[in-house]
């Protein structure tokens, strides 16, 4: 913080110099602590009170149906929402999700960031599309899909279905989870592609060039040259993603609406199911911090695996 | 036996000629030197030999096989990168061995090879260390290494001395001169460091613009360029060259005149020459000597000195504005912007024809 240098004099009291020197030091700390303290202070707020005050409700009874009945009850909230029908399947479905939107953005991010990575004529217009689906908002997007694409009777799948004579699927009453992996898979696989396509261009062509003297096909190159240079934005794609991905919630909510029954719900929905539909803020509150700690366990598993590639330096 | 023949090469990129039709042939044993000015076409010919660009015309043969249209991998070849282009994420050993596993040759011999590699390459403590635990000069050898275990017919190297340090390239290149001689191979070196052309090469293949402008020894080319362009890339300082008209030819030579009026006979072959035909004076640093103004019709002004210690180098000016280089002794002191006189040494001058050719010199039987 205190970069400024210091002018060094040369007296015969060393020592008071030195020790006005120090004490200037410990002025000039307090002036930057002065400084910098509004801004420590409001981001201190924005995250202390509202933690706390979920902390605080989670241990309350707090329904908003019956005002005036606020006692304190324990873990009580968590109780109910562990045992609640939709947590298991919230849960489950939270980890499909999440781990099938990454291995499909991944493995088809790596394949078309490798794909466009070759010349070849309107690569730039191509690259542009592939990405703009990020850029759609995602309830734009799920009503997109919804509506247009996996509509049973006149979406885009349905009419393809019927020119070869098949009967059209409902995906979102056969299979729901399936349909919203889909979308937001769709969503997702342009960050990964845009991450890794940039990563692509920074391959040193001459270790390519190298492998193919040493007898390389293109699988052999793709194994042991492109995938390890990309393994580092690969980390980083699997980090950003999961952090996302936890807390899908547009998608579900403008499509299945969390349903059929529990088939649909992940943890975002459930909570919001408890404080919104059922007005219990008491145990959205503590479902808000068990899908905390799920997110941390999650947060710290992900960085021992793909962490220390992140950190290795090349 | 690897000698290597290259008929009539041609290389075409987005309809521009890079490579304009090369012959070449290259023995065993040699070690083969392309050099030229940046943009010649040096690289890409190695790169065509390697197999990384496809031919546009032209054959390529190894030991009478031709190999114009084969796969890299196949020719036989190792090449040694200028970025040293070591796969990052392989230890040292692995870097070596990848080729051979590649291969699917039996363990035990690739490993007998990756540590006969390691052991000329002085690498034995460094195999399982990963490239960026290594200097520039390890990552070298290791790039070496890395040709050296596939036992190749020959061995390619692009530049690879360029991104060391002026030390460590000394050190490099007295190593690359020792492997030459231990592993008694064909080496084709690209380089457009023309101390490592002379120092290394039994043949220099001077390049430019897409064509071969000359073959020959080191020493060859120094003293018997075939035109302007040779005798003024080899050497350093560079050859110092004076325009000039021709006054008379005879038998024992051309008699010319620089733009100053000074009048030299250089002993050349001239027949084709007429009185008065432009032509150019070549002259290198060591046959210039510096006099007083007043002992030489051959005047100039001293411009920039540089001491080098058992050598001066004394950039001057004629009354034309041509810029020279003399070689001066050590001890040389002259102020700058100097009146001073010019004498050449004329048995070592070079006369270029208006095609920049080079006349033949009449040697004087001795």
């Amino acid at each position: 913080m205190n970069t400024s240098s210091l002018p060094v004099e040369h007296s015969a009291q060393a020592e008071e110099s030195s020790q006005s020197v120090q004490s200037q030091r410990r002025r000039k700390s307090k002036i930057s602590l002065a400084m910098v303290s509004p801004s420590v202070v409001v981001l201190l707020a924005w995250m202390i009170i509202p933690l706390s005050m979920t902390i605080y409700f989670s241990f309350i009874r707090y329904n908003l149906l019956y005002p005036g009945d606020e006692g304190f009850v324990g873990l009580e909230n968590y109780y109910y929402f562990m045992t609640d029908a939709g947590f298991t399947a919230g849960l489950t479905n939270t980890l499909w999700l999440v781990g099938s939107v990454l291995l499909i953005s991944v493995v088809l991010g790596v394949l078309i960031a490798i794909l466009v990575d070759n010349m070849f004529w309107g690569r730039g217009i191509v690259r542009v599309l592939l990405i703009s689906p990020f850029f759609i908002m995602p309830t734009v997007s799920a009503l997109v899909w919804k509506n247009l694409l996996l509509n049973p009777v006149s979406g885009v799948f349905a009419a393809i279905w019927n020119f070869f004579g098949a009967t059209p699927i409902d995906w979102f009453t056969h299979y729901p989870l399936g349909a919203i992996i889909m979308i937001v898979s769709w969503q997702w696989v342009p960050f990964a592609v845009l991450m890794l396509m940039t990563a692509m261009q920074s391959l040193d062509q001459e270790q390519k060039d190298a492998a193919r003297l040493d007898g390389a096909g293109p699988i052999a190159i793709f194994w042991h040259i492109t995938l390890p240079h990309l393994m580092r934005p690969i980390a980083v794609v699997v980090m950003i993603e999961t952090i996302f991905l936890l807390a899908i919630f547009a998608e579900i909510f403008t499509t299945t609406g969390g349903g059929p029954g529990y088939e649909t719900t992940n943890l975002a929905f459930l909570i919001y199911t408890q404080a919104l539909l059922e007005f219990d803020v008491g145990v959205a509150s503590a479902g808000g911090l068990i899908a905390v700690v799920i997110a941390n366990i999650a947060a710290f598993m992900l960085i021992r695996i793909v962490g220390k590639s992140l950190t290795e330096k090349h | 036996m690897s000698d290597l023949t290259i008929k009539n090469l041609k290389k075409v990129f987005e309809g521009l000629e890079i490579i304009k039709g090369i012959d070449l042939d290259i023995r065993d044993h040699e070690f083969v030197v392309f050099v030229g000015p940046s943009g010649c076409g040096k690289s890409t010919l190695l790169r065509l030999i390697a197999g990384l660009e496809e031919v546009t015309s032209g054959h390529i043969y190894l030991d009478d096989k031709e190999i114009t249209d084969i796969a890299p991998a196949k020719r036989d070849l190792a090449m040694v990168f200028q970025t040293y282009a070591l796969y990052p994420h392989m230890t040292v050993r692995k870097n070596m061995s990848f080729a051979l596993d590649l291969a699917g040759i039996d363990k035990k011999e690739v490993e007998a090879k990756v540590n006969e590699a390691a052991r000329i390459l002085e690498l034995e403590p460094l195999l399982e260390r990963k490239p960026k635990a290594l200097s520039g000069g390890q990552r070298q050898r290791v790039a070496i290494g890395r040709a050296i275990v596939r036992h190749p017919k020959i061995f390619l190297f692009d530049e690879p001395l360029s991104n060391l340090d002026a030390a460590l390239r000394v050190q490099m290149r007295l190593e690359l001169a020792r492997l030459h001689q231990e592993l008694n191979a064909t080496m084709i070196y690209v380089t457009h460091d023309q101390v490592e052309a002379m120092t290394l090469a039994d043949k220099v293949v001077v390049l430019n613009a897409g064509r071969v402008e000359q073959v020959g020894s080191p020493l060859t080319l120094y003293h018997h360029p075939v035109n302007r362009f040779v005798a003024g890339f080899i050497g350093t300082p560079k050859m110092g060259f004076l325009k000039a008209k021709v006054e008379s030819v005879n038998a024992g030579g051309v008699l010319v005149s620089l733009s100053c009026g000074h009048q030299v006979e250089i002993a050349v072959k001239g027949e084709h020459l007429q009185r008065g035909s432009r032509v150019t004076l070549g002259v290198r640093p060591e046959h210039l000597r510096i006099t007083a103004a007043s002992d030489s019709t051959f005047k100039a002004k001293l411009t920039v000195s540089e001491h080098l210690g058992a050598d001066t180098f004394c950039y001057v000016e004629t009354a034309d504005q041509e810029v020279l280089t003399v070689r001066a002794a050590g001890h040389f002191q002259m102020k700058f912007g100097s009146d001073i006189g010019l004498e050449l040494d004329v048995q070592q001058c070079h006369l270029f024809d208006d095609q920049d050719r080079t006349l033949a010199r009449i040697t004087t039987p001795l």
